[in-house]
């Protein structure tokens, strides 16, 4: 079967791959730029030591711009570790197990799917004014106790939205297994907890990588539920760009992105790496 | 030992649940509460069980100026129709330009579907708001910048691979040699596309439909950047409730009508072409 296919469908493809990689590539070239403004390209940046890495210097002194960075791994690798825990455990009770409230469970994680983003955001906001509020009068607490937003309330409400993806993920991965391996290795004497760990769990390992490594992206990328959920010292990187989209925006912004891109490349490529070597 | 005892998948699906009742469940109820209530001088939410949220999102006013009882005012009626229509218009944009991609890269040779895929993905990777913010250079080139075109462009840019991958994996599951008996049976490529390629791929349509459709209509970065202030849509209007204006009640009425015209809009759809499968896959 070698139909050619048709230089039209070539030929859309090749745009759509274009209209995908423009903006990725005028923001690395604007990155350069030696216009403090920023608006149009005037020529490459040769300042100080740097020369043309001028800005990528400037983000490194930066402090605003690094306690960013900073907070948005914390946020993600924390979230991440948390929500492929609780959603491998949810995979393995749905795909096995009949509890009471299983429907119901089941119903629940689609939740995020149907709900736009913005709405559960606001919901969790309300939610922890309402409790913060309660809580810090009830027991009148001193200003610097009191509970209020910040990486904590990010890292719940970002385990929240990826909880749900990682149980699909993983679910996927349960649901071809052949389950006569485990009844193999109990018939050879092996206790529930020993063919969990010695036969179920390097089965399902890639798809509980690929479930954490979604939930990672997820919190990485996401901006509209940090944008309610976080307080002071818990600003992320897309909500610092977005905080300084409203004044100018210098240089400064397409480098540190530019250096966030590579950063996100050799990620992913150690992480296809592992992934392919567990698979 | 197929279905193993109850108490255990309780155990297991325990945190999952209390995370989804304490921060989906619980927060919606306090939404639909929310929007009841009223708020006071000092912007402090009082529950009591009103509609003036909801009339006033209707439109109807009761202080209009001109001595009447009662009028109308369009503007928030506007920003709903102005959501959906963009939500719509995305969506089938999407497809239209995501269809081909997705065929043309689940035939391709196996060594380089995964190049392709992963080229997809990459851009997903680099944060929702600069990918956003790049495009603002591109369209100030075009005079584009700060109207309704911007906001589609930047729409479609943020949300096409989502439909992409789930038709890519409904493309990639067809069997090829459902293409040869087409062809054999004496079947053109358009009428092979029509009758075993489309009807076949159309689960992941539907999925990607879902994936995109829902978040378009909760997005307010696109609009809020791309568009200026003169492009509305409801998730500026719920932001601007629960920062500058604050009204979280008023706020809160928005996002009950959003999330209903979300659900019902999906509603429809999901009853004339199923519940796409295929976003388990993705």
């Amino acid at each position: 079967m070698s139909r050619r296919r048709s230089p039209w469908l070539t030929l859309s493809t090749i745009l759509v791959y274009g209209f995908l990689y423009l903006p990725i590539v005028v923001l690395v070239v604007f990155a350069f730029n030696s216009s403090r403004q920023n608006v149009v390209f005037e020529g490459i940046v040769n300042r100080d030591a740097c020369g043309p890495f001028y800005w990528f210097c400037r983000v490194f002194q930066n402090q605003d711009a690094l306690d960013a960075s900073v907070n948005t791994l914390k946020i993600a690798l924390t979230s991440t570790v948390l929500s492929t825990l609780i959603g491998t455990m949810a995979a393995l009770a749905l795909q096995r197990h009949t509890f009471k409230l299983k429907l119901f469970a089941e119903a629940s994680l689609y939740i995020p799917i149907v709900i736009p983003e913005i709405v559960m955001g606001i919901g969790i906001l309300v939610l922890f004014n309402t409790v913060f509020r309660f809580v810090n009068t009830t027991f009148d607490l001193a200003p610097a106790q009191r509970l209020g937003l910040g990486l904590g309330t990010v890292i719940i409400s970002h385990v929240a939205f990826s909880v749900p993806f990682v149980t699909l993920t993983v679910r996927t991965r349960l649901h071809s297994f052949d389950r006569a391996v485990e009844e193999a290795a109990a018939d050879l004497g092996a206790n529930a907890w020993t063919t969990f760990r010695r036969i179920t769990l390097p089965l399902i390992m890639p798809g509980v990588l690929a479930g954490a490594m979604l939930a990672f992206t997820l919190s990485l990328d996401d901006f509209i539920i940090t944008f309610f959920t976080n307080g002071p010292g818990s600003t992320t990187l897309p909500i610092y760009v977005y905080g300084l989209l409203r004044r100018t925006v210098t240089p400064e912004v397409n480098a540190l992105s530019t250096m966030w891109i590579l950063v996100v490349l050799a990620a992913l490529v150690v992480s296809n790496r592992v992934q392919r070597r567990v698979a | 030992m197929r279905e193993s005892k109850s108490v255990q998948g309780t155990l297991l699906a325990t945190p999952a649940m209390l995370w989804m009742i304490g921060l989906l469940i619980v927060p919606l109820i306090l939404i639909v509460v929310t929007s009841f209530g009223q708020r006071d001088p000092d912007g402090n939410v009082i529950y009591t069980f009103s509609l003036h949220n909801y009339i006033r999102l209707a439109g109807i006013k009761t202080n209009c100026g001109d001595g009447a009882a009662v009028c109308f005012d369009s503007l928030y009626l506007r920003i709903l129709v102005r959501s959906v229509g963009l939500a719509l218009a995305t969506t089938l944009l999407t497809i239209v330009l995501g269809y081909p991609l997705a065929y043309y890269v689940a035939r391709a040779p196996a060594r380089r579907r995964n190049m392709l895929l992963f080229l997809i993905l990459i851009p997903l990777w680099t944060n929702f708001v600069i990918r956003v913010y790049a495009w603002i250079r591109i369209l100030r080139a075009f005079d584009l910048l700060y109207t309704p075109q911007a906001v589609l462009v930047g729409m479609v840019y943020e949300f096409i691979p989502f439909m992409i991958l789930p038709m890519y994996t409904s493309l990639e599951k067809i069997d090829p040699s459902l293409y040869e008996a087409a062809a054999d049976l004496g079947a053109n490529s358009l009428r092979t596309f029509l009758k075993v390629t489309l009807p076949l791929s159309l689960p992941g349509v539907v999925a990607g439909t879902l994936l995109v459709f829902v978040p378009v209509m909760g997005t307010f970065v696109v609009s809020d950047i791309l568009g200026g202030k003169q492009f509305e849509l409801v998730g500026n209007l719920i932001q601007g409730q629960f920062l500058d204006a604050r009204d979280p009640t008023f706020g809160s009425a928005a996002s009950v009508i959003l999330m209903g015209m979300t659900l019902i809009v999906m509603i429809i759809y999901t009853r004339k072409f199923g519940f796409g499968e295929e976003v388990a896959i993705t």
